[in-house]
């Protein structure tokens, strides 16, 4: 995996999820609780599909999401959620 | 027509799906392997990396580590294989809907109907699955295409890993026939020898052997495997249905087996283990609501490792517990003298011969009136529905220390799988 600068390596992190579930059985993340407590809304879910974490392990349903400016990955492992954390460098 | 099938198969698979959970061991030789402690120490699997340095299946673990001594080993999750299992069947699922399980990590998938949908060309549809199988699960698996079951499980056993060979009717005659006959399913050690003897020693040859031989040498079985070594096994892809648990589907037998924690040399810890694994065959075979006619036992002794099997015949189809463990204490008894020349290192209990539910069977007019023994165990087996499998101990099963805790049934069940459908 291509380094980015400042950024060590990843990690699995289990955070907090705010969800919907509707009729169909679609869920669709609405916001994310860090672990300092700070609430991040999601602003959009721009794609998901079932796939493997190559960067820190494991497989579930990916989201890619648009918090602010920013896009990250959100993976449901069912019945829990992670994300690719990043590691700052010391 | 010729049918279209795929056989895809997942590539070390209970390495590679720890490998996928956690990327710090991808290319390292990682093996998952049973506990040492309880003399289960054997690879099971074996990644590619291992693999490299010649380890193979099966193999104990300090060979293995004698080979390779930075070796990480793993002890196994099957949840998460199983977890990993139906998410690559999903995806199988979805180009159709014959998709037959061999084994967790492998399926025959029957693309005859459904091809057209899928854009019409076998080989994009065997590398569309391998790829979506590698995205969204992290794993590789290795696909065989050909127009029949063991042509196409050839095909996937040919490559590895990460590939797809394609047994046509063009290229069958350079591709099979100059493999060994042991690479064809269904031939193991025993025919493999009686073929050479008579100097049969590829798949091609074995395509050519006479009438008059196989007949003699290996009965009906020998016309069944050159049937298979022409390519012409019409055997059909079974339907799968997700939502059935696996084994309901081609159940033949239910067996137990477990390596005991130390070598067996007294009778009572033999009649323990005897007793617990007739225990969870018993319950298995009830919740399918199954009886068995025939309850089979295997041995294996600790000195050398030999093993055999017997066989018997109950005298009414049963699923009690009592009447499973009595079959089979009875077979062991008279066969082995528990003492420390005569050390018993694994047991294995089967019923098979399996009558339908509804069918209540021949009853006996001579005998005295039995007690309901299944009516005691289905009262049982609710109790360890809602409290779990060792809430109720046999008091034999105590007689051993060492088993105490063991749950045979969810631990140590290994799913039969048959290639011959009813």
């Amino acid at each position: 995996m291509a380094m980015v600068r400042g950024i060590d390596s990843r990690e699995k992190r289990y955070v907090k999820v705010t969800a919907v579930t509707d009729e169909d059985g679609r869920i669709t993340p609405v916001s994310v609780e860090w672990e300092d407590g700070r609430v991040y809304e999601i602003d959009r879910v721009l794609d998901r599909r079932q796939a493997a974490s190559l960067k820190v392990g494991g497989t579930g349903m990916r989201y890619l999401v648009r918090i602010g400016q920013a896009t990250t990955y959100l993976f449901h492992e069912d019945p829990r959620w992670y994300v690719e954390a990043k590691i700052p460098r010391m | 027509m010729d049918r279209i099938i795929l056989h895809s198969d997942m590539n070390s698979f209970y390495a590679s799906v720890e490998q996928a959970e956690r990327p710090e061991l991808r290319g390292k030789p990682v093996v998952v392997a049973g506990k040492e402690e309880l003399r289960h120490g054997i690879v099971l699997t074996k990644s590619i990396e291992a693999k490299a340095y010649g380890i193979k299946t099966a193999e104990a673990l300090w060979q293995a580590r004698a080979k390779c001594p930075d070796l990480v080993v793993l002890p196994p999750r099957y949840k998460l294989y199983r977890r990993y299992s139906e998410m690559a069947r999903s995806i199988y699922y979805q180009y159709s809907d014959l998709v037959e399980p061999f084994g967790l990590d492998e399926c025959w998938i029957d693309l005859t109907g459904s091809l057209h949908l899928h854009g019409g060309d076998a080989l994009v549809v065997a590398r569309e699955i391998s790829e979506r199988v590698k995205a969204e699960l992290g794993c590789t698996v290795s696909i065989g295409v050909s127009w029949n079951k063991i042509f196409a499980k050839f095909g996937s056993d040919y490559e590895k890993p990460d590939a797809i060979t394609p047994i046509t009717r063009d290229n069958y005659r350079s591709i099979v026939w100059p493999a060994p006959v042991r690479e064809l399913l269904y031939v193991g050690p025993a025919t493999e020898r009686k073929l050479r003897d008579r100097g049969i020693n590829t798949i091609g040859e074995l395509a050519a052997a006479p009438d008059g031989f196989l007949k003699r040498r290996l009965g009906k079985v020998g016309f069944v495997l050159r049937t298979f070594a022409r390519g012409e096994d019409a055997t059909p892809v079974k339907p799968y249905d997700p939502t059935a648990r696996d084994v309901s589907r081609v159940v033949k037998s239910y067996g137990n087996g477990l390596t005991a924690p130390h070598s067996i040399t007294c009778e009572a810890d033999a009649k323990a283990l005897v007793w617990l694994l007739a225990e969870s065959v018993a319950q298995r075979m009830r919740e399918d609501g199954m009886r068995a006619r025939t309850i089979a036992i295997g041995v294996r002794n600790d000195v050398d490792l030999s093993g055999y099997g017997c066989q018997v015949k109950l005298p009414r189809p049963s699923a009690a517990t009592r009447h499973v463990a009595q079959a089979a204490w009875a077979m062991l008894r008279i066969r082995e003298r528990f003492d420390e020349d005569h050390p018993i290192r694994a047991l294995h209990v089967r019923a098979t011969d399996l009558v339908e539910p509804d069918l209540s069977g021949q009853l006996t007019l001579f005998d005295d009136p039995e007690p309901d023994w299944e009516s005691l165990d289905r009262c049982i087996d609710e109790a360890r529905r809602r409290f779990g499998n060792t809430c109720i101990v046999r008091g034999v099963e105590l007689l051993d220390e060492t088993l105490a805790g063991t749950d045979i049934k969810d631990e140590n069940t290994v799913h039969p799988v048959g290639y011959f459908h009813r």
